[in-house]
């Protein structure tokens, strides 16, 4: 999946994520969550994995996390990058 | 007995902290919506959420509906194919006008199931009746597909197509109901009825249930968690009313052991439509205490 254009997805709304993206060289991931030290890592792995099953390699990605599981933050960032390729 | 559809809670399809919660209101179904509730710039975002809940959220028992976009729009076929693998139980088709539309659907939910390798005909459907054409439609759109397992009713757009208010005692909308019914009933399916918007009004939301449990509907929309439980104790069958049903059901056992017809039960005569309804009382009853 190539990024075309600067793109978000989600909301700061509790138990939901706000995801930004936009093109890079290479891929680099910032994230804030209210939930950093538990759960920084495991937020870290969703974005790797979901990246690589996108096939996207050139990408900043932005997480902005207000306490999301997992299966949100994924639906949020597939969104993003999906707005972002069109 | 079909499946207990007491209340159908709605639920907003782009919201995650209430579709990952969702099941634990005690609803007997849980209806997410990516129609009205979600505006139209974030249906990807809402259909790509769902799917992950799907995927990911163990909902039990509960039966698991997803209300798509209207088969006019563009979106229809695009929430299909996101919602489809993620096997829900049932899609709700909102604004149905015609038997074409779920046939429609149905194909399109077949094709889906099979690339996905889902078995043909698990999605279940119900056509949602909300327009004066949709009403008079609703004996072809009951039967159009085997798909089908419930017809409901939408008010507010209803009375919106009819340029009629919505008033308390709902009498713009009694035909419409009957009608829904009656088409569902024919078709061996059920007919849920739709939502009372004021969620502060327990005792008109009540009443409102009486009724439409008195035409026939099985279950009703509601909007908010406070209402599953006046929604429910509704259509619950009182003990009185179980007790009286083991009484002719008793009797009617007892007659057949001994050869005999006809029978009365305190005082009136019991015949077999009679029985039929007193073992679906306690089927009832016996469904709503598990």
């Amino acid at each position: 999946m190539e990024i075309n254009k600067a793109a978000s997805a989600g909301t700061l709304e509790s138990s939901d994520v706000l995801v930004s993206v936009k093109k890079n060289s290479g891929i680099k991931v910032d994230i804030q969550s209210d939930v950093m030290e538990q759960y920084g890592e495991s937020i870290k792995e969703i974005i790797d994995k979901t990246l690589k099953e996108l096939d996207v390699n050139n990408v900043q990605v932005k997480v902005n996390d207000k306490g999301a599981l997992d299966y949100t933050i994924q639906a949020r960032l597939k969104t993003a990058l999906e707005r972002a390729s069109k | 007995m079909s499946r207990l559809r007491r209340s159908m809670l709605y639920l907003p399809g782009n919201s995650p902290n209430m579709v990952q919660d969702a099941h634990l209101y005690g609803a007997d179904s849980i209806l997410i919506d990516l129609e009205d509730s979600v505006v139209i710039s974030e249906k990807d975002s809402a259909r790509n959420l769902v799917r992950n809940a799907l995927d990911n959220v163990d909902y039990g028992d509960i039966e698991v509906t997803i209300r798509i976009n209207p088969v006019h729009t563009d979106f229809y076929k695009d929430d299909l194919k996101v919602i489809v693998p993620g096997k829900p139980d049932a899609i709700r088709v909102p604004k149905s006008e015609s038997a074409e539309q779920i046939k429609k659907v149905d194909e399109f939910i077949t094709e889906l199931e099979k690339e996905n390798g889902i078995e043909v005909g698990s999605v279940k459907l119900m056509p949602m009746i909300e327009s004066a054409k949709g009403v008079r439609e609703v004996n072809e759109i009951a039967e159009a597909s085997s798909r089908n397992v419930a017809l409901t009713i939408g008010g507010e757009d209803l009375a919106t197509d009819l340029g009629v208010t919505r008033t308390k005692g709902s009498e713009e909308i009694f035909t419409s109901r009957s009608l829904v019914v009656l088409a569902a009933k024919a078709a061996g399916i059920d007919a849920l009825d739709t939502i009372y918007s004021n969620v502060n009004d327990i005792e008109g939301l009540r009443k409102e249930t009486e009724l439409i449990k008195k035409m026939g509907f099985s279950g009703k929309a509601v909007i908010h968690p406070k209402q599953i439980k006046p929604v429910h104790e509704v259509f619950n069958p009182t003990e009185e009313e179980v007790r009286e049903a083991r009484k002719v059901v008793d009797a009617a056992e007892e007659a057949e052991r001994k050869g005999q017809g006809a029978i009365t039960v305190n005082g009136k005569m019991v015949d077999y439509p009679i029985v039929d309804r007193a073992r679906k009382t306690i089927a009832y009853a016996e469904s709503t205490s598990k």
